[in-house]
């Protein structure tokens, strides 16, 4: 200890920094120890309406699924018989036209488009690909009225009409095709923008055209991809409602006519959930169950298949 | 109250002459509690999942002086320095075994909290990593206000303590406010240098500090750590021999080794190791014969 | 075959072939125009036509519409005050829970689960963002109605003695039960691109910040989250915009009542589940009325759209924008 020498700023600084740092520990670690423990506990609490929902499902869904509740139209229950239910294929086979109708459209111009907005540095593709975000994020109500327009009705003020079919599966193929365009459009110019340079380089050295570099090499490189953002932009239309509240009409036959009106799984449950007659209402869950494996199905396929699509490559 | 050891006569002659030749594989030196030794390891190992990753690391780390752990890559010198100030801590599966001391302190059986013991033992990192949401000063005193300090007249000239230290005081005083992305990456590595002097630590580890650097800004840096170690001790992990050869008191060499577990070969004063070094493999690797 | 130069692909060089094959491969870009143009011109024409649908309504109502405060189809007098009041307050509630629990699982699941159960976690939030709407209002119709009515409702009610916000009458169905499936609906989206924005704060600002004596929970306050707050303005947005757009799920579970709602339990309506049910049997005029709100509904998604984007840009302009001083 020599005296005379004055005290060292740092020394006195590392003293008061060590003392405060010991004071406030105990309050640090346990604010950051609470808190951390109420993410685990959001974390849990997020989980809870998932398994709560898949419960209900099975366990109010699943005694419903049986041969006849695929393959038999629909009764309706009476006073009569007020159990009389029936089956729901022409739901199934409603959903399997309008889905697989608008599939069929959308997925070239979502891919086309894709492949248009992954080549092209224009302002007109960059203001597409923004309308293209805000198209995803659109309420889906809002094509339905729009197919409601088109198809449907018509525009009486401009006296437009596109022939008149009136309510029919079409309509509701319209409303979801162009649903399924933008979100096509974003997953596959991501895919396709992923390709790597080089490749694409190597196909226009060779003096190949643009056309048909992006024909033989681009495409089928960004094919996983690609096949992943149709199945997921599939599994999206297959639960829409909205779209198709009252654009299909009502039918229960079976019909494989899509000018024709139709059933759909999503509207049969929006229609029965709110039934006066109990087994009406039950039924739901047996489609709902459908419903969602369905979606599952195709959600965990595109998945399994794009991994396979990859490992194949090597 | 005086540090006595910071106003004493310069230790590095004290430093050579009481290590003397230095053996093979061991470094203990002198009695740790004469105040002279900072940090002292004891068959440190460092494990993950069974694996181990370094063994044996046994030597004493002299107070204000430069300790410099060198060696190919792969030889468990970053694991060894991360484990200093218990970052392995986060990873699962890691297990430090041996004694660690800092002063009289068992860094991870003595009972003190990672939390504090990283105030006294910081760390600089490969590549710069300021905070990229906040200001340079807000950066420089980051550490100040995790630990509770609020007061502004100390984080103030904390602040300009730690830049002055760092060298980046002239350059950055007039726009403390700006963010830290708007620095050169020298600068950026300052000021993370800086962002570690702000709290007081008594050891600095420093992990390839230079390595993503251009050779001006390593220049100025290597020159900052001679200018530093009056004020802490300064642990440094580099894979370049000449960068070792010309900042560092001590040098620690080690090498994977069969098990592909890093081994420590030789501990000797800079001096020593580099010109005549007891193992042969220490002389080949200064010879470049490898790593 | 033109010779073509076989030299090493320079990136400049290949920009300028990109340009001289626009003019050469016509065939190629005539298609990607017709079927960009295409996709433009339907975007287009639903805007207009939306729009255009709507005009009978505006000149029957005139801004009454928006600011009005009944909304009857019987006397043709439309005002949408009280279903857009329904569609914020059910968004507002839905975002009151879904924002926390949202980003605190986020951080629950980058930073405390540990490695192999992180990939099983984010699938289950995705298979939770893959159910559809319609199954979200059947549960919460079927399931949580009857328990809203029976149980959680009184309960609730006990609470501030039958007063505001949680008075009588106890149906189950109403913004409350609305705003709760909403939340369940949007948290997935929350947590998956919170969890996406987190994740990718490089380890070394974390070790950075540890490495001068904060504790966990500083580091994520102070370091994590101001670094992923972009990423999580952003799926906050998308999520209010997906609430103030769903239909069916609240059509179900709000009960459908077109007048302001002044407690927690009233039932109301919103903008989307007006338009999906009052659509059968409704006269052109009030299809127009419907159409008003769709636009109405437009609208507002472009304001919160427009919102997170300058959220978004101000955190990056705030970034760069001190200037050195000399």
């Amino acid at each position: 200890m020599i005296d005379g020498v004055p005290p060292d700023p740092m020394l006195e600084r590392r003293e008061l920094i060590q003392r405060v740092a010991h004071k406030t520990l105990n309050r640090r670690m346990l604010a950051s120890r609470a808190v951390i423990g109420l993410c685990g506990l959001a974390f849990v609490v997020a989980l809870v309406p998932l398994f709560a929902i898949l419960f209900s499902l099975v366990q109010k869904g699943i005694h419903w699924w049986g041969i006849d509740f695929f393959t038999k139209t629909p009764l309706f229950p009476s006073l009569i018989d007020p159990n009389a239910v029936g089956g729901i294929s022409n739901a199934i086979i409603g959903s399997l036209v309008i889905d697989g109708i608008a599939a069929l459209f959308a997925i070239p111009i979502g891919v086309v488009t894709g492949l248009f907005l992954a080549e092209s540095t224009s302002p007109f593709a960059n203001a597409l690909r923004s309308t293209a975000e805000i198209m995803t994020g659109l309420p889906s109500i809002l094509l339905g009225i729009f197919a409601y327009q088109m198809i449907v009705v018509g525009f009486h003020e401009w006296g437009i009409k596109l022939p008149g079919i009136g309510f029919a599966g079409i309509a509701g193929s319209f409303a979801i095709g162009i649903l399924m365009i933008p979100v096509i459009i974003k997953a596959s110019e991501t895919s396709l923008r992923s390709v790597p340079t080089p490749i694409r380089e190597a196909g226009l050295a060779l003096g190949a055209r643009n056309g048909v570099v992006a024909r033989k090499i681009v495409i089928p490189t960004a094919m996983p991809g690609l096949i992943t953002a149709v199945l997921l932009a599939l599994s999206r239309a297959v639960g829409e409602t909205a779209p198709i509240l009252w654009v299909i009409g009502a039918s229960t036959i079976n019909t494989w006519d899509p000018g024709h009106e139709m059933a759909s799984m999503p509207l049969q449950i929006f229609q029965s959930a709110t039934s006066p007659y109990t087994s009406l209402r039950e039924e739901t869950w047996g489609i709902a169950l459908t419903l969602v494996v369905v979606v599952l199905v195709i959600n965990l396929g595109s998945r399994l298949l794009a991994a396979w699509l990859q490992r194949e490559r090597r | 109250m005086v540090d006595p050891s910071s106003t004493m006569v310069p230790m590095a002659t004290q430093v050579a002459t009481s290590l003397g030749t230095g053996t093979t594989g061991t470094g203990v030196i002198v009695d740790p509690r004469s105040g002279r030794i900072a940090m002292r390891l004891d068959n440190v190992d460092v494990s993950f999942n069974g694996r181990t990753a370094i063994r044996d690391a046994t030597f004493d780390v002299p107070k204000n002086h430069v300790t410099a752990l060198i060696g190919p890559s792969g030889s468990g010198k970053t694991t060894l320095l991360r484990a200093v100030n218990r970052l392995h801590d986060l990873t699962k599966g890691a297990v430090v075994t041996g004694r660690l001391m800092l002063g009289d302190t068992d860094v991870y059986k003595g009972g003190i909290p990672a939390t504090l013991l990283r105030t006294r033992v910081g760390m600089v990192f490969q590549r710069p990593n300021p905070f990229p949401t906040m200001s340079i000063y807000d950066n420089v005193v980051s550490g100040l206000r995790f630990n509770g300090i609020r007061k502004k007249s100390v984080l103030e000239e904390a602040a300009e303590s730690a830049l002055v230290g760092a060298a980046l005081w002239d350059s950055v005083a007039d726009r403390m406010k700006a963010h830290a992305s708007t620095l050169s990456g020298g600068e950026q590595q300052r000021l993370c240098i800086a962002r570690a002097l702000a709290v007081e630590p008594e050891v600095l580890l420093m992990d390839e500090p230079t390595s993503s650097l251009d050779p001006i800004s390593t220049r100025l840096i290597e020159e900052l750590i001679g200018e530093l170690k009056d004020r802490v001790t300064i642990i440094i992990v580099t894979h370049n021999m000449q960068q070792a050869a010309r900042v560092s008191d001590l040098c620690a060499f080690f090498l994977m080794g069969d098990d592909r577990a890093g081994e420590q070969i030789e501990v000797a004063p800079t001096k020593k190791l580099f010109s005549q070094p007891d193992d042969q493999r220490t002389l080949d690797y200064i010879q470049g014969r490898f790593g | 075959m033109a010779t073509t130069p076989l030299a090493v692909p320079d990136p400049l060089l290949t920009e300028k072939s990109r340009s001289f094959s626009v003019k050469s491969d016509w065939a190629h870009w005539s298609v990607l125009y017709g079927v960009s143009g295409l996709f433009a011109l339907i975007c287009a024409v639903f805007l207009i036509s939306v729009i255009v649908s709507s005009i009978p309504a505006w000149r029957h109502s005139g801004l009454s519409l928006i600011y009005g405060k009944t909304w009857s189809q019987g006397t043709d007098s439309f005002g949408a005050l009280p279903i857009i009041a329904g569609t914020l307050a059910t968004t507002v509630i839905a975002l009151i829970f879904a924002i926390p629990i949202g980003i605190g699982s986020a951080l629950a699941i980058v930073h405390l689960l540990p490695n192999k159960a992180k990939i099983f976690a984010s699938s289950l939030v995705e298979l939770l963002a893959a159910v559809p709407s319609v199954v979200y209002g059947l549960w919460g119709l079927l399931v949580l109605a009857p328990w809203f009515e029976q149980t959680v409702q009184p309960a609730l009610g006990n609470l501030t003695a039958h007063h505001f916000p949680f008075d009588p009458p106890y149906e189950g169905v109403g913004i409350l039960l609305a705003g709760c499936v909403l939340f369940v609906m949007i948290l997935p989206m929350i947590v998956a691109l919170s969890r996406d924005s987190i994740a990718i704060v490089p380890k070394e600002q974390f070790e950075g910040a540890l490495s001068v004596g904060a504790t966990k929970w500083q580091v994520l306050r102070k370091v994590v989250l101001p670094a992923a707050r972009t990423g999580i303005v952003g799926a906050v947005t998308l999520a209010t915009a997906r609430a103030l757009g769903e239909t069916v799920a609240v059509a179900l579970v709000i009960g459908l009542n077109p007048l302001f709602p002044h407690t927690l339990f009233s039932t109301a309506s919103t903008l989307a589940s007006t338009i999906a049910l009052q659509f059968q049997d409704a006269t052109p005029l009030q299809v127009a009325a419907l159409g008003a709100l769709a636009v109405i509904l437009m609208a507002m998604t472009a304001i919160v759209n427009w919102i997170g984007r300058r959220l978004i840009r101000r955190t990056a302009v705030k970034a760069q924008f001190v200037r050195r001083r000399s």
